[in-house]
């Protein structure tokens, strides 16, 4: 079932399945929320701040996000694959 | 002035996940699984290489690449090598023959970009994968996936091209085999040979220092790149972009990145490179075809997106 993601600052809303990395679904419904990088955890350049909702993670590359904002919910979009509707905010 | 380096021996590439990195580096791209060590890294190369490994893989928190190595002709060369770059102010670190497996002692130097280089004389030779020294078939049977042959060359982003490129030409005796010049004249992109291949390493020029833009391996023909291209669609690969043709070194080719982000080229193709060849150089001011022929312009993903 896919699950609705609210991008709080940039007021769009998509569906993702939760298979999909949050930054799949957004390419698949061609929403320029976010750049698309390595899609990997790697590079850094989709990064987000989780605001509410459930999810998994992988593993994403340290040195774009350190343990402490992983933990404030810092995260890279490529990596979050959601288990209920989230609410998230983009970064630079 | 040659001075004895030979050609690219080996780049180790960490990675997120090594289950997730192999099905990427073995069963994808369709390089060699050749040992292991007990710090957990995977040694790998393409099939037609003599020596043990070109590619060494290592799980940790972050991706990139560690360092690359080349291999010189001789331990009098490696030698003679460490004394000049002592004598020319960068300080070097012996690490001991058997680190790597099969590997002879390296000598590892960081360049001005920030990138860690090694040189070594020594690794085991266990012969081309699959078939015989002598009288050998054309190709071994059960390749994998893209049935890439060899580890090729890296493409490096760092700040000072200049200082990597002294290093490269007066110390290492590279060839600068292409260049892109900005509108003052200053080299944005460094294409050096240490054979007659068009590239053996290079540089862009990036703000950040020690940054990784990818590890590309050899393909013979243009209908492996495209067949490249089917396989990285068939397991749904982020691709960057591609297959397309370069106008720098005019390569035939495809990038994709690993389940870590790395990114990956392969390619077949493109131009050669003797001493005595002037440098080609490529204006900044036509970048986009520069990089990509036929579409002629940049995405900024390319330029941007490195580990």
């Amino acid at each position: 079932m896919p699950h609705l993601i609210s991008i709080a600052n940039q007021n769009s809303q998509f569906l993702c399945q939760e298979q999909r990395s949050l930054l799949s679904g957004l390419e698949g419904q061609k929403i320029k929320a976010l750049q698309i990088g390595c899609r990997g955890g790697g590079c850094g350049v989709c990064k987000i701040r989780i605001l509410d909702g459930n999810y998994q993670s992988k593993k994403m590359s340290i040195k774009h996000v350190s343990a402490d904002e992983l933990a404030a919910g810092v995260a890279l979009s490529c990596r979050i694959f959601p288990l209920s509707d989230m609410t998230v905010e983009t970064l630079d | 002035m040659k001075k004895g380096v030979m050609r690219p021996g080996h780049i180790q590439i960490r990675v997120l996940d090594m289950d997730e990195a192999l099905e990427h580096y073995r069963d994808l791209i369709g390089l060699i699984e050749v040992d292991r060590d007990d710090q957990g890294r995977v040694y790998l190369k393409g099939w037609t290489e003599v020596d043990k490994f070109s590619v060494v893989l290592r799980e940790t928190d972050h991706a990139g690449m560690d360092f690359t190595g080349y291999k010189v002709l001789d331990n009098d060369t490696l030698n003679a090598l460490e004394s000049e770059l002592n004598d020319k102010g960068f300080t070097t670190t012996e690490i001991a023959a058997g680190e790597l497996k099969g590997c002879g002692r390296r000598v590892r130097f960081t360049a001005p970009t920030g990138h860690t280089f090694e040189l070594f004389a020594d690794k085991e030779q266990t012969g081309k994968w699959g078939i015989q020294a002598r009288n050998p078939e054309a190709w071994p049977r059960g390749l994998k996936g893209m049935r890439a042959t060899r580890f090729d060359h890296c493409l490096l982003y760092g700040d000072d091209l200049e200082g990597n490129l002294a290093l490269f030409t007066d110390i290492l005796g590279f060839d600068l085999a292409e260049q892109v010049l900005d509108p003052e004249g200053n080299r944005a992109a460094l294409f050096l040979s240490c054979s007659s291949k068009a590239h053996d390493v290079a540089f862009i020029k990036h703000d950040e220092k020690d940054k990784f833009h990818h590890a590309s391996f050899w393909l013979d023909t243009w209908q492996d790149v495209l067949r490249a291209a089917d396989l990285i669609s068939m397991t749904d690969t982020p691709i960057d972009i591609g297959p397309t043709r370069h106008g720098l070194t005019h390569g035939q080719t495809i990038y994709f990145f690993d389940p870590s982000g790395n990114r990956t080229e392969v390619f077949c193709g493109g131009d050669y490179h003797y001493p005595d060849h002037p440098t080609v150089t490529w204006d900044a001011e036509v970048l986009g075809k520069a990089i990509f022929y036929h579409d002629r312009e940049l995405n900024e993903r390319f330029l941007t997106v490195l580990t």
